[in-house]
């Protein structure tokens, strides 16, 4: 039913620039694969060219063990799903959703009783003669689904398409499409540029950064162990201190930092000399009035944002970089008021040493970028 | 009109209206009416106009069925103008076929393949020629297509035969494909390049051939741009009188060489009235005829 694609060193050049270097990894059958990246960082194209509709300059693309070069995109065993949908609007719901079959020869009845057949999948029954005019935004994205699933596909490529609904659309789409993958047992491969959908829906996730593949894993290993300091401010919020790897012990380093000395986790390949800077999840972060033994420093409360289930307190420290923690809102809990001195603190196996990662901002200050990041 | 007066003021919304109007009554209304009125009125000397005998009649059109001479065509025997109006639709029709199987492939290209950096100078190409005028260009084509011209040259070159080229209705249509096949490659050029390139793509991700994405995408999407510049080709070639006299051999004749024929040979202007609005009349039932057939609405062709 459904195939493994792979990728080896595939590279994509236009003109001189490089849109996509050296991206390897193989993504397993039945596997619902996202790629996640800023914009421009080369999604787009790793999706085009498993598709067919661009061929790599480098390197080979293999879809259930068979290479790719040469393959047209109607020869290929992939469906896509542009980000503006592409429904033909001249078609009404049911001939959109069998064009694959027709071209392919399959004879009226058939095609439609196979049209009505996925509209029920996608639970949008009774609108096979409907116009594409006629259907609201997250009916053409299920008929667009239907579209793409008709021709059986081994591989299903998504390309943000859930980026023109509305919020709440977004978030029940999302576990639609989930159910859709895990009903048919096709292999997703889905672009965005929003860690919450990438997060949510995967089974592994693919952090991009120009053109370069930064980290494969779980949600869960991208967002607990960020392989290097692009991962870790793009997904999710970091507070971000630069400075230097003062001494590395096995599992742990020191950091040296303008506001003083951290004990950290080292992320991988960090050494004395590298590039480097800390990292710490506001969630993971506490403030109180005395300073803590261990990590601790100083700092200002300049702002208290309630979101409900979790209260973000903005702060300030000793050299105005911006930081950020997260309280849960538990009634008892006293929230600081601004204008408040008080200390944070973090404890060193939540605290992160990175190595900076291809892309990433070279100065600003940390919950700026990270907020950015997220809201990207 | 209350609006146009309250937006540019009384003077210049005046001036909007009595330009509009003249345009329409001095310029269109008046002399078709003229036209009108002299096509149902006997042909008669000067001295006898205003007199008793100078009354209404259809007599000018039922000359164009009763004419005495007659040409076998089909199985019936039909009067010479009939006939010669049967020929100018169906090789208007002819020209309008072949326009638009040279300028869809090339609306095509220009639309959706050609780099768009050299979009413009490949139309600037295609418009050099429309700034020579019309007899030129068809002189151009005699002198191209005659028998002791450059094409038979050419051919001696590679050792084929000298054709003759200028028989039958065979200049007539070159030079008439060659007039107006920019006004059918306009209106299909803006038809295809509304079309999104997903759509395409779509289409071809699915499975499709370059074939079945023509016919069942970008066909369909264009056929506005198709039906109007398929009207415009045939009623601009039917009503064309320059290509068809220079460019003709001994056996073609073209509807509006009748009427010319009627209006200045004969100083008929009676019956030359006639034959022009039958000409119009009988063209525009033909054309919506066609748009019935390819079920193409009126709105379509104005977007």
């Amino acid at each position: 039913m459904s195939e493994g694609v792979e990728l080896s060193a595939v590279c994509c050049d236009f003109g001189d620039f490089r849109a996509v270097d050296h991206v390897s990894v193989t993504i397993k059958p039945g596997e619902f694969f996202s790629f996640l990246g800023p914009s421009g960082c080369g999604k787009t194209t790793i999706l085009r060219m498993v598709s067919g509709f661009i061929s790599p300059s480098e390197g080979e693309i293999k879809i259930g063990g068979q290479n790719m070069r040469g393959i047209g995109p109607n020869k290929r065993p992939t469906a896509l799903i542009f980000q503006n949908l592409a429904l033909f609007p001249l078609m009404p719901v049911w001939e959109n959703i069998s064009f694959g079959l027709e071209v392919r020869g399959v004879d009226k009845e058939t095609r439609r009783a196979k049209a009505e057949e996925l509209l029920r999948l996608v639970d949008l029954p009774n609108s096979a003669d409907k116009a594409i005019s006629q259907l609201s935004g997250g009916q053409k994205q299920r008929v667009a689904i239907a579209r793409a699933l008709a021709v059986e596909p081994k591989v299903m490529l998504l390309d943000e398409p859930l980026s023109a609904l509305d919020l709440k659309l977004r978030q029940h789409m999302r576990a639609e499409l989930r159910a859709i993958q895990k009903r048919t047992g096709v292999t997703f491969i889905y672009i965005t540029h929003d860690q919450g959908e990438a997060l949510a829906m995967s089974d592994r996730v693919g952090v991009m950064s120009q053109g370069k593949l930064q980290q494969v894993d779980t949600p869960q290993a991208i967002y607990n162990q960020p392989a290097n300091g692009f991962v870790a401010s793009f997904v999710g919020e970091n507070n971000i201190f630069t400075g230097t790897v003062e001494n590395v012990a096995g599992q742990m380093g020191t950091f040296g930092t303008s506001v003083g000395n951290f004990t950290a986790a080292i992320g991988p390949g960090v050494t004395r000399n590298s590039a480097a800077r800390l990292y710490v999840r506001p969630e993971y972060a506490h403030l109180q009035a005395a300073p803590a033994a261990g990590n601790s420093l100083p700092v200002a409360v300049e702002n208290v944002a309630f979101e409900g289930n979790f209260i973000n307190v903005h702060l300030s420290d000793a050299h105005g970089g911006a930081r950020i923690i997260q309280m849960r809102n538990d009634k008892a809990i006293a929230v600081p008021a601004p204008g408040e001195r008080l200390h944070m603190s973090f404890a060193p196996e939540n605290a992160m040493i990175l190595a900076d990662g291809a892309g990433q901002p070279a100065s600003r200050s940390a919950a700026q970028s990270a907020l950015e990041a997220s809201h990207a | 009109m209350r609006e146009l007066v309250r937006r540019y003021g009384l003077t210049l919304a005046a001036v909007f209206a009595g330009l509009t109007a003249f345009w329409l009554l001095a310029l269109v209304v008046f002399p078709y009416f003229f036209l009108a009125e002299t096509s149902f009125r006997h042909y008669l000397p000067v001295d006898q106009l205003g007199g008793p005998n100078d009354t209404f009649t259809l007599s000018n059109y039922l000359t164009f069925v009763s004419s005495s001479s007659t040409t076998p065509f089909l199985f019936l025997n039909v009067p010479i103008h009939v006939y010669i109006f049967i020929e100018t639709v169906l090789f208007s029709s002819v020209v309008t076929i072949i326009t638009f199987s040279l300028a869809y492939p090339l609306a095509y290209f220009l639309a959706k393949v050609a780099n768009v950096k050299t979009v413009p100078t490949l139309f600037l190409l295609l418009l050099i020629p429309l700034w020579v005028s019309e007899i030129l260009r068809s002189f151009a084509w005699y002198i191209i297509l005659s028998y002791q011209g450059p094409l038979n040259a050419l051919l001696g070159v590679f050792g084929l035969h000298q054709v003759r080229w200028l028989t039958a209705y065979n200049g007539v249509i070159v030079g008439l494909v060659y007039t107006y096949v920019l006004f059918m490659l306009f209106p299909i050029y803006n038809a295809i390049s509304t079309l999104d390139t997903n759509q395409i793509e779509a289409a071809q991700d699915m499975g499709a051939r370059w074939w079945q994405i023509h016919r069942r995408i970008i066909l369909p999407h264009s056929k506005p741009g198709v039906a109007s510049g398929c009207v415009m080709v045939f009623m601009l070639s039917a009503g064309s009188i320059i290509v068809p006299s220079l460019l003709a051999s001994p056996s073609s004749r073209w509807f509006t060489e009748v009427i010319q024929q009627w209006m200045f040979e004969s100083q008929d202007w009676n019956t030359g009235s006639a034959y022009a609005f039958l000409l119009l009349l009988i063209c525009t039932i033909f054309v919506s005829v066609m748009m019935r057939l390819f079920k193409v609405r009126l709105a379509d062709i104005a977007q």
